[in-house]
């Protein structure tokens, strides 16, 4: 009877959770209805589509979560289900515009995403699914983190050692690109090694923590310790050579420094981390004429120098400053006048068209999301899960800040999707991966510590050797 | 681990604070700059993605919106080209607006404030908002013969300008200025090709006297007005108690510091001397009617009334009154301002001498010039010149409809009958210079009016080019009057003589007057 009423005294939120996904599904509804009414001057029974994705979405994760993670955070789900909606909503918005330009051009365009981010929903969602059925408890993963490292250094090498006919897509060779699907393993291969980094400096902090030399008033770690920083650092310059992918080796570099921090609680890591990336960043600027040209654009938007590859970066300026405080309104701007306007620039086709308000509401949504995520890191009880969801969050966190900084233009562009919001199958499927480790831990952080593991086995809490 | 994670925490919160700084700044610091800026091309596929309304000539669009395939969507035509480009202006996504595209633009773009109605009604009906439409006080039968009036036979244009009014309403009729240029092809939606026919309108490198096709003439170009100035002097001169049959005095010298002095102006005119055109004598040589010396055009009568009688106080009043030095006239389009010329230069009595026939400081536009006729034909009652009739919404509601209003008395009308007298003079009489101007084929109409032949100033290899010739009249029916009308013809006329003036003007002035009386608007 103790358990009992443990568990009545923990309430499980579900029943907000779902109310938060009927709010999130209303929205969607809402965003899809403005962007037909601005658009055709009336409201279609596409409307109908809008409504069901999100709801099928909603629901059968709800109903999952329900099952086997009933103390998960009830912020996490109806925040990424709203996010997936608005992001498909947009998606579609551009492909209407996109339409409609090629139509006047006197073409056609054939590449509709909003079908194809629907399927790669779906996908996102089995593997939601899959991911929570199978890892009932997170401290499973540690076992495996050699492997999944493995697995992870694999995923973010392929691209780089393919042909660039498999492997290059504007420049970056990070894709893999067989019969006319594309992946892009380094989305999968932050998680995993997010996985290996948390499990590896758990084992390692101990050793990782002893001082070394002093110097100017900070401890600084032994010199032998810097073996997994620095090889964390050759990985991301490796990345960086072959696949000319700027964002993703700033995002694992900083996750691995935040990991040690957090894990260690030396600020010198992240000081010799910082240290670290100001050389790379300097070494790969004088050797990189994809990075100079960045950096250029970046600086000098408005230069005749850059008038070609600024393009980009001024169209995504103008349709923010177009869109202003309150925006065209969804389907009244020209977002489509922007390259890559669904992916990497999704941000600046929002801003255009819900203007400043609106998107600081989405980084609201972000902010809560990243906010419950590390919420779970500090509740939870093992060592691993507070490394886990941290990194996790940090992720999150830091791909959304080095794309908003991108598109407007707070630093160089470099080349990464929104989380749940930009089309694409990799970004979709690996976030959705993410929301179930995140939605496993924070179940974990909130469940009384008398209640088991759903109907799993529990896990011995020693982590292997 | 906690505290370091509530730090990165802190951390991450930093960072969201900067993005929220920087969108800050650029979508709202920096937000006018980027969608004003040449790169965008957002706000203007905006407005072009509505049709615009129309400008309209009695039932007929001058310039009209017509849907294309491309991007931006509808595409600015005037089925009428040059004919009414001074009126129209063009609406160039490169060059911008101007003229009526510009100062109407609130209402043919549909953004007017009191179009909020019918853009709700848009808003919740799906329509896409149109704009309103502007109809014109303009009459197609004037404007045609002004138009053709200034066609050269070799297909060129003249340089000059034609400005009709409706003397009763001030409502204007015909505004001309040539040559010309075709709103059509800086309306394209090719850049390049707008930019190339830009580029052939501005003024050659070096060029003294260009042609300026994009400057309207009719309303902001000012000229000397030559002897039709004289007509406000012949004002003045009655409100002194003068009539048109009293003998004032027309020397064939005059020499406005030596009132004494009567031996002839000398050859090269660079002392304070006046002499008549030519050195032609005015009637007797000593006096002449102020009829006559009007009909006649005698400088010496009325340099001598200027200094004698009405001086550079009665002067200035008298002109302010026929609109000159007065408040910006908003026709909607813009009127440059016409001027006799500062107190301080009329305050010397040679300048106040050369002013009363046209010459120093004393500029006026077209617009003015029929402006003085008009005031005359009305019994001395000048109306507020206006261009635009009504302002309609997409629905054809009237939006605004122009009430005529008085802009000043400009001669009391019982004295207006005499200076009337005069004014028919100068196309009647024997004397008179503006013989070209007369209608005789058309039963009860009366033609009145002044010739005027103005000195350019501008020298072209050292020889000043021929005057400008001026005609401002007007045509009463049955005695009432119906249209008034000035005409400048750039270097018209031929140094030192005044009939040549009439001769190149009054022709232009007769055309208008008669299409406009033979059209039903005239009757």
């Amino acid at each position: 009877m103790a358990n009992v009423s443990a568990q009545l005294r923990v309430p499980t939120r579900r029943n907000a959770e779902l109310l938060l996904l009927g709010f999130a599904v209303l929205i969607t509804v809402a965003a899809e209805a403005a962007v037909e009414a601005t658009r055709d001057g009336r409201i279609s029974s596409r409307l109908v589509t809008y409504a069901a994705v999100p709801l099928a979405i909603g629901l059968i994760t709800h109903l999952v979560i329900r099952k086997v993670a009933r103390y998960a955070d009830p912020l996490l789900l109806p925040i990424v289900v709203l996010l997936n909606g608005l992001g498909l909503v947009m998606i579609h918005r551009l492909d209407l515009g996109l339409k409609q330009q090629a139509a006047e051009g006197g073409a056609t365009y054939s590449g509709a995403a909003a079908p194809t981010q629907v399927v790669w929903t779906a996908m996102g969602v089995v593997l939601f699914v899959v991911l929570l059925l199978v890892v009932r408890d997170h401290r499973v993963l540690q076992r495996y983190a050699y492997t999944l490292a493995l697995a992870g250094v694999f995923l973010l090498m392929l691209p780089a050692v393919l042909p660039a006919r498999f492997s290059e897509v504007n420049g970056a060779r990070i894709w893999i690109r067989v019969a006319g699907f594309s992946l892009q393993p380094g989305e999968f291969a932050k998680i995993l090694l997010t996985i290996f980094g948390a499990s590896y400096l758990v084992a390692k902090r101990d050793v990782l923590a002893l001082a070394g030399k002093r110097f100017l008033g900070i401890d600084f770690p032994r010199g032998r310790d810097f073996g997994p920083l620095l090889a964390a650092w050759l990985v991301c310059i490796g990345v960086l050579i072959r696949g000319h992918d700027l964002g993703t080796s700033l995002m694992f570099f900083g996750l691995f420094v935040v990991l040690l921090y957090v894990a260690t609680e030396r600020p010198s890591w992240v000081i010799v981390g910082a240290v670290l990336f100001a050389g790379g960043a300097y070494v790969s600027y004088q050797l990189f004429g994809n990075v100079q040209t960045r950096v250029g654009v970046w600086l000098h938007a408005f230069s005749p120098v850059h008038f070609d590859d600024g393009y980009q970066l001024r169209q995504s300026l103008f349709g923010l400053g177009t869109g202003g405080i309150f925006g065209a309104g969804l389907g009244g701007g020209h977002p489509e006048l922007v390259p890559l306007p669904a992916t990497d620039f999704i941000i600046s086709s929002f801003g255009e068209e819900i203007g400043l308000f609106g998107l600081v509401g989405l980084l609201m949504l972000y902010a809560l999301f990243v906010a419950r995520g590390l919420a779970a890191g500090l509740a939870v009880r093992d060592a691993f899960g507070k490394l886990l969801a941290t990194g996790l969050a940090f992720l999150v966190a830091l791909q959304l800040f080095v794309v908003v900084a991108g598109v407007t233009r707070l630093l160089p562009e470099t080349g990464l999707t929104t989380p749940f919001l930009s089309y694409g199958g990799s970004s979709l499927l690996a976030n959705y991966a993410l929301l179930a480790l995140l939605v496993r831990v924070s179940d974990a952080a909130r469940r009384p510590a008398q209640v088991p593991p759903s109907k799993a086995t529990p896990e011995p809490e020693t982590v292997p050797a | 681990m906690n505290r370091p994670i509530r730090k990165v925490a802190v951390a991450l919160l930093v960072l969201l604070a900067a993005m929220f700084v920087n969108l800050n700044f650029v979508q709202v610091v920096k937000g006018s700059e980027y969608r004003n800026h040449a790169g965008n091309s957002r706000v203007l596929l905006a407005e072009y993605s509505n049709p615009r309304g129309q400008i309209v000539v009695q039932g007929t669009a001058i310039a009209t919106s017509k849907s294309t395939k491309d991007e931006l969507k509808y595409l600015r035509v005037y089925p009428q080209g040059p004919e009414y480009a001074a009126v129209t202006g063009y609406y160039s996504f490169v060059y911008g607006t101007n003229a009526m595209e510009n100062a109407a633009n609130s209402v043919l773009s549909g953004n007017d404030n009191r179009l909020f109605g019918s853009q709700l009604a848009d808003l919740f009906t799906g329509r896409n908002p149109r704009g309103g439409s502007v109809e014109l006080t303009l009459n197609k039968a004037a404007q045609d013969a002004a138009y053709k009036s200034m066609r050269n036979p070799d297909g060129t244009y003249r340089r000059g300008a034609v400005v009709a009014l409706d003397p009763t309403t001030g409502a204007i009729l015909a505004v001309v200025s040539t040559p010309s240029y075709d709103p059509n092809k800086l309306s394209t939606h090719s850049a390049a090709s707008n930019a190339k026919y830009y580029a052939s309108l501005q003024p050659k490198k070096g060029d003294p006297n260009p042609a300026n096709p994009l400057l309207n003439r009719a309303f902001n170009q000012t000229y000397a007005p030559g002897s039709v100035f004289k007509v406000v002097d012949s004002a003045g001169a009655l409100k002194t108690g003068i009539k048109s049959t009293t003998q004032v005095p027309a020397p064939n010298s005059y020499w406005p510091l030596e009132p004494k002095r009567t031996d002839p102006c000398p050859a090269n005119l660079q002392a304070p001397c006046v002499e008549n055109f030519q050195g032609e004598t005015c009637d007797n040589g000593t006096t002449a009617t102020l009829a006559f010396a009007l009909a006649k055009s005698c400088n010496t009568a009325f340099a001598e009334l200027a200094v004698n009688k009405l001086g550079a106080k009665g002067l200035q009043d008298e002109a302010s009154l026929f609109g000159f030095d007065g408040g910006q006239l908003d026709t909607p389009l813009g009127v440059s301002r016409s001027t006799v010329g500062t107190a301080k230069v009329l305050a010397d009595k040679a300048a106040l001498a050369q002013t009363s026939f046209g010459q120093r400081d004393v500029r006026m536009t077209p617009l003015q010039g029929a402006m003085i006729s008009a005031a005359v034909a009305n019994g001395g009652t000048l109306m507020q010149p206006y261009l635009v009739q009504k302002e309609l919404g997409p629905n054809l509601s009237v939006l605004t409809d122009t009430n005529p209003k008085q802009l000043s008395q400009v001669i009391d009308p019982t004295l207006d009958e005499d200076l009337k007298a005069m004014m028919l003079g100068v196309v009647k009489s024997p004397e008179g210079t503006g013989h070209a101007a007369d209608i005789t084929d058309i039963a009860g109409v009366t033609v009145a009016g002044k010739t005027g032949t103005a000195d350019t100033g501008i020298f072209v290899n050292g020889k000043q080019t021929p005057p400008h010739a001026w005609f401002s009249g007007y045509a009463l029916l049955n005695g009432n009057p119906k249209i008034a009308v000035a005409v400048i013809i750039e270097n018209g006329g031929v140094n030192g003589s005044e009939t040549t003036g009439g001769l190149a003007a009054a022709p232009v002035a007769k055309a208008v007057m008669e299409a406009y009386l033979k059209s039903s608007a005239g009757r």
